[in-house]
């Protein structure tokens, strides 16, 4: 029976437009510079001490989401090997280290009109030159909260919580019916 | 096509014959046309009734202040759009259009009686006539009132449309694509400024669009027009928002804009909204506004074919329409000479211009070109009335003498009258942007004086006349917004350009300004000259309560074309000086919005998020009804075969009590706290002891704000040394993550500790009733269950179904209880597999509702339910859970002042009704004796009330002042049909002691 | 809507924050050791300037952090903001509670 059971997320329909992205390991690390020191070597990639910044290394992202906070993202298939190696290379520094792997759904905004989609129901300048690739923040998206990070020009990774997806999808279809088909 | 069109100009396209009915007759027009514009061409000049004494009104203007031709629009039963003006009404083929505010027609209105009663309908004549008796007010007089006075119908069917909204961001936001506006545009652009010019009409283009004969640097206007637009639109730094009205200054150089994207098609396409609200952050704001024509209060200046001279101009250069055949001209300004020399041209007979403006002016290029055409000019005028029901056919003309004295004069017969009292600079937006206003004795009109935002106007809308002049100021201020120096460019330009030239207006002379007959001044609201006289008079001195008492400057049209003339009215009354007078406030919005831009995509189900938990889907196949908990759909019930919701919730409360029963809690606030000082934080947050909790046991937990009262209460369970997991109410977990976080950053900033949300990353299935073990025990193979091993409250981690899980032994229903936690995304299948195993013990999903029931028989409260913010620890019958040798915790203070400790405060109690048939209003109200007549002496009320299946009878609890001191006393309920007597009792109503917990 | 100078992000919309009441008024070490009127007005008493405002701000749907602003309450114009535990920037006439 265990093997049977599924994982079941809040749908993302697949679009010219919008990307489902791949279920994935995902940690919230609170800390300070040991704790972000002791991930950076078990983890394989240093959280960025600039604000609202993405490093990356291979498949694997820190995420700056305050000065005391990032967001470990890894491949689902990582999950094992991090739940082991992170609490071993944290013990004996002050830290907070939460699996929040079934918190978040992500999915991709992209193409040439990425930007106006996003900027439908996302109050921030999201122009290159202002939100350059690689800016990661939470911010809000009409009235939901989200994670929103440019993984490219004419793309952005979000994270909503799992509750929140449908909402978010929903007023971004209704904005893509503006589009040339 | 009709006499009124004509052969050709304009910037109609007449190879389009569009067709449009109004009051259900059928006209034409052209493609390029409004509503106004085509009616006037058809010799239509009644277009509506006014609001108040329902006189016939025609067209004042031709742009966005008309004040006059308020008209409904109608596209099918659920699109009429009310209250539009004719003249922003863009003409397609099919249009169907009607007049307001008549009955039974336009030209026989009977409402018109108003009229005949004007002299006793004064300013504050409802105040005034219809205080007393006051219930009269709002039962008798007001909806007549209402429904004499008023404007459009609002239609009854939901809007069909949808509305979308965007943020915008640029370096310059230019307002207003007249001369000023492309010019400022233009320049800032060429820094490579992102730049968005937005105007009001469809075409860009301003003062332009009605001037045809000027010349703009050697070339027509309307080449330079076009070449300047296919510029700006070439450049893909800037944005052009043609049909986009700014309507609103918001702080920090954020303006709100509205784009009208279908209302000009004949056939909206399905995939565009309605309208987009556009939320403009700009770095500078370039106000290129323009002016607003100023119209002259005379006796019977309201009649249709009374129209400011302005307008006409734009009716004839624009549209192509002649707006009568004869007119009068009255002349408060140089500009009205130029209309009339070129209406004259146009073939519009010109009777007289009558010149009203003060002895002593200098002839403008617009009067000696009158006087050079030969027209008729009479100086030292003013005018005594006009003539005509339906439309003006007569102005009879004064002679002001050099004494002040005024003599009648000759009666001209005419269909039209142009008036001109000079043109007010459409300070608006400034104005809202707290900006301040100076006024210019020169021009007889306030002009933006000192910002505060980053903005600037430029052009007429602040006063600077002249075409030239205004497109240098307006290349000067795009230049100077986008952080360049001023652009060296100097514009020419040559012709004579209406309003855009020379000194634009003169304030009319005093003695013309309080007639003895009606002279309208705020045409919209029927206000006239007398109605301000009369509240000087009165006594009211600041122009804010002249403006309250007679309502001028209060419609919809926010006093555009009627502020200046009222402000100088007031003040010739006052013998003060205009800036002495004052102003009123400019408020938003510029003209009226419509509540769908405003609301956006916030409707219907997208109204605000909807949250659902991993077993919705599965609830919501089963016929689950769901109620809004917060933004949650939780299952409140599951029916079977028909059952109402009384028959569901006795049989799911009794499996519970029975059998066993499943439900999905996932809707819980998570807050996961770790850190060294983790047990430390909780000591000083909530009231509980903390320390002496053991590694994987839980307790029920308090949370207080520091004035002393219930603010939150939720399971708190311990998985490691420097690690729990709080649970907090539904609703409760934002504020209470938000309340730890400010805690920690700004109070205890010693302690190591940090907070994460695991709200979702957790879905959570209670499993309760004496055969919740068996079920479990099918699932679960790796966690003894037995009560010796996994007491209450004892917290446990293994797998179920193969899913790693976190399973609290906990119970809000009073029986054996599990709430089982797994990753949220294996929540749908642990929910089904959890359902599968308990068929054979008669599982049975419960909802929310069943949920308040089992805990209410338990008496456990809810907070915000059985709690309202002001109930402390002692009051909700929790004081037990205090831990009591701590020092401080947020709120202990509090509880030690003598009136949180008083024993007259409300405290929790059962209630039972003698007659166990009786279920309780929640919010009753409860009285210590029966009979009493109000105000009764009321010492609390129902909090929680339901039918126990169980008990066989009805419960409740409520909170009572000294409740606990009173248990075994009958209290009464009042309700419409008689006291219902009920006897306090213990809130603990089923298994008092809590044996079937600990099964 | 107002632009926030978010000490740990820059600039950012209203949106993102949440207002957090007046700034600098610290809880008491020992609040068992306050009389009641210590103890109302640290609890219930606030200021309501006409001028420049030291206020809190969380940017919650942001960083998540709390800071304090100088705001001039007849303009909505900030004059500073900064970070919580620092002391408003010198030559401020910011009013601060006891």
């Amino acid at each position: 029976m265990a093997d049977m059971l599924k994982r079941t997320s809040p749908p993302v329909a697949s679009r010219p437009w919008l990307a489902p992205l791949p279920a994935a390991t995902r940690y919230s690390l609170r800390g300070g510079a040991e704790a972000r020191a002791a991930v950076a070597a078990a983890f394989g990639v240093e959280p960025p001490t600039q604000a609202c910044r993405a490093a990356s290394r291979g498949a694997r992202s820190a995420l700056w989401l305050g000065p005391d906070e990032h967001l470990l993202i890894a491949p689902e298939s990582d999950g094992a090997t991090l739940a082991t190696a992170l609490p071993a290379a944290l013990a004996g520094v002050p830290h907070s280290l939460v699996d929040v792997s079934h918190r978040q759904v992500a999915f991709e905004v992209r193409g040439p009109h990425a930007e106006w989609l996003l900027a439908h129901g996302c109050p921030l300048d999201l122009d290159v030159a202002a939100f350059p690739v690689g800016m990661c923040t939470r911010t809000v998206f009409v009235k939901a909260e989200v994670l929103l990070w440019r993984t490219a020009d004419d793309r952005f990774r979000i994270e909503t919580w799992r509750s929140f997806t449908d909402y978010v999808i929903t007023l971004l279809a209704e904005t893509a019916l503006e589009l040339p088909a | 096509m009709t006499e009124f069109r004509t052969e050709r100009g304009g910037r109609v396209d007449r190879s389009r014959v569009l067709r449009f009915t109004f009051d259900g007759r059928a006209y034409t027009g052209f493609a390029g046309d409004t509503l106004a514009s085509a009616l006037l061409a058809n010799g239509v000049q009644l277009l509506g009734r006014s609001f108040k004494y329902h006189r016939p009104r025609g067209l004042l203007a031709a742009g966005s202040e008309e004040p006059n031709a308020l008209v409904t629009v109608i596209r099918d039963a659920a699109r009429r759009t009310p209250n539009v003006r004719a003249t922003t009404v863009e003409l397609y083929d099919g249009l169907v259009a009607e007049s307001q505010n008549r009955w039974p027609s336009l030209s026989f209105d009977l409402g018109a009686i108003n009229n005949l009663l004007s002299p006793v309908l004064p300013a504050g004549f409802y105040n005034k006539t219809f205080m007393w008796p006051r219930s009269a007010w709002f039962a008798l007089y007001e909806p007549r009132i209402r429904a004499a006075a008023g404007l459009g119908v609002a239609p009854t069917l939901p809007d069909p449309d949808r509305y979308a909204q965007r943020y915008a961001h640029c370096e310059v936001l230019v307002v207003g694509a007249g001369p000023a506006g492309l010019a400022a545009a233009t320049a800032a652009a060429a820094t490579g400024a992102r730049v968005i010019l937005c105007d009001e009409q469809a075409e860009l283009g301003g003062a332009l669009l009605a001037e045809p004969d000027t010349e703009i640097d050697g070339r027509p206007a309307g080449d330079w027009l076009a070449a300047t637009v296919a510029a700006l639109r070439a450049n893909p730094r800037v944005t052009l928002l043609a049909r986009t009205t700014a309507f609103g200054y918001f702080p920090h150089n954020n303006v709100g804009l509205v784009e009208r994207l279908t209302d000009h098609l004949e056939s909206p396409p399905a995939a565009l909204p309605r309208e987009r609200l556009w939320q403009v952050r700009a770095r500078e704001v370039v106000l290129a506004t323009g002016a607003i024509e100023r119209p002259l209060p005379f006796p019977g200046n309201d009649r249709p074919g009374v129209m400011l001279a302005g307008a006409a101009r734009t009716y004839l250069h624009r549209f192509g329409v002649r707006v009568g055949r004869r007119a009068v001209v009255v002349a408060g300004c140089d500009a009205a000479f130029q209309a009339a020399v070129e209406l004259s041209r146009a073939g519009v007979a010109i009777a007289v211009i009558a010149d009203v403006r003060a002895p002593g002016q200098v002839a403008g290029p617009g009067e000696q070109a009158a006087r050079a055409a030969g027209l008729a000019v009479e100086t030292n005028a003013t005018v005594l009335g006009t003539r005509g029901r339906l439309r003006v056919s007569q102005v009879l003309l004064g002679r002001v003498g050099p004494d002040g004295a005024v003599t009648p004069g000759a009666s001209h017969a005419c269909d039209v009258v142009l008036m001109s009292g000079g043109y007010t600079p459409s300070v608006h937006l400034h104005s809202q942007s707290r900006g301040k206003l100076a006024y210019d004795d020169a021009l007889g009109a306030f002009v933006p004086a000192a910002p505060a935002e980053r903005t600037r106007s430029a052009g007429m809308a602040r006063g600077v006349a002249g075409l030239a002049a205004g497109l240098d100021d307006g290349a000067a201020a795009g230049a100077a917004a986008a952080g360049a120096h001023a652009a060296t460019h100097r514009h020419s330009s040559r012709g004579l350009d209406g309003g855009l030239a020379g000194r634009p207006g003169a304030p009319p002379q005093p003695a013309a300004l309080v007639p003895p007959a009606k002279a309208f001044v705020d045409f919209q609201n029927d206000v006239t000259t007398r109605d301000l006289a009369l509240a000087r008079r009165e006594g009211f001195e600041s122009i804010e309560h002249i403006k309250r008492y007679t309502t001028t400057g209060m419609a919809t049209d926010q006093g555009k074309t009627s502020g200046l003339n009222a402000l100088a009215i007031v003040a010739s009354e006052s013998e003060r000086r205009v800036p002495e007078v004052g102003l009123t406030t400019f408020r938003m919005p510029f003209t009226p919005v419509t509540f769908g831009s405003l609301a956006g995509v916030a409707r219907g189900d997208a109204f605000d998020p909807v949250r659902r938990t991993p077993s919705h889907a599965w609830a919501a196949a089963r016929g689950a009804v769901f109620e809004d908990v917060g933004l949650w759909k939780r299952a409140r019930y599951f029916p079977v075969n028909g059952e109402d919701m009384h028959a569901a919730v006795n049989r799911e409360c009794l499996a519970v009590r029975r059998g066993v029963g499943m439900f999905d809690a996932s809707t819980l606030g998570k807050i996961e706290v770790v850190g060294k000082d983790a047990a430390t934080f909780l000591n000083r947050l909530y009231i509980n002891n903390w320390s002496n909790l053991g590694v994987q046991r839980s307790r029920y937990g308090i949370l207080l704000r520091d004035d002393g009262f219930v603010y939150d209460d939720g399971v708190i369970a311990r998985l490691a040394e420097d690690r729990f997991h709080v649970t907090t109410t539904t609703g409760g977990a934002a504020r209470v993550f938000a309340m730890m976080e400010d805690f920690l950053q700004t109070e205890w900033t010693d302690l190591s500790v940090w907070i994460t949300s695991t709200t979702e990353q957790w879905a959570v299935v209670a499993v309760q009733g004496p055969r919740a073990r068996d079920v479990l025990a099918r699932l679960v193979t790796d966690v003894d269950l037995s009560a010796a091993a996994l007491p209450h409250m004892a917290v446990a981690r293994g797998r179920i179904a193969g899913v790693p899980m976190l399973l609290f032994r906990v119970s809000f229903s009073g029986e054996l209880g599990f709430e089982v936690n797994v990753p949220a995304d294996y929540g749908a299948e642990v929910w089904a597999a959890i359902h599968e195993a308990g068929r054979e013990f008669g599982i049975t999903p419960y909802g929310t509702e069943a949920m308040h029931v089992l805990r209410a028989e338990k008496g456990y409260i809810i907070v915000g339910q059985d709690t309202d913010g002001t109930m402390t620890p002692d009051d909700a019958a929790v004081a037990w859970a205090i831990g009591k040798q701590k020092p401080d915790f947020v709120g202990k203070r509090s509880l030690e002042r003598p009136t949180m400790k008083h024993p007259q405060r409300k405290q929790l109690v059962g209630l039972e009704t003698l007659d166990p048939r009786i279920v309780l209003e929640e919010g009753a109200q409860i009285v210590a004796t029966r009979d009493q007549r109000p105000p009764m002496k009321m010492i609390g009320h129902v909090t929680s009330s339901y039918h126990s299946a169980v008990l066989g009878r009805s419960i409740a609890l409520g909170v009572v002042a000294g409740g606990r001191a009173r248990s075994g006393e009958t209290l009464y309920v009042p309700m419409p049909g008689g006291d219902i007597p009920v006897k306090v009792v213990s809130p603990v109503f089923y298994d008092r002691e809590g044996a079937r917990l600990n099964g | 809507m107002l632009i926030i100078d978010c000490p740990y992000c820059g600039p950012r919309p209203e949106l993102e924050f949440a207002h957090g009441g007046q700034a600098h008024i610290a809880r008491p070490a020992d609040p068992s050791q306050t009389t009641d009127d210590e103890w109302t007005e640290y609890l219930y008493l606030r200021v309501n300037t006409k001028g420049v405002y030291a206020e809190r701000w969380r940017h919650a749907r942001g960083c998540g952090r709390f800071f304090n602003a100088l705001r001039d309450t007849t303009t909505d114009q900030f004059l500073a903001t900064y970070r919580s535990g620092e002391k408003p920037p010198v030559g401020s006439a910011a009013r601060s509670a006891p």
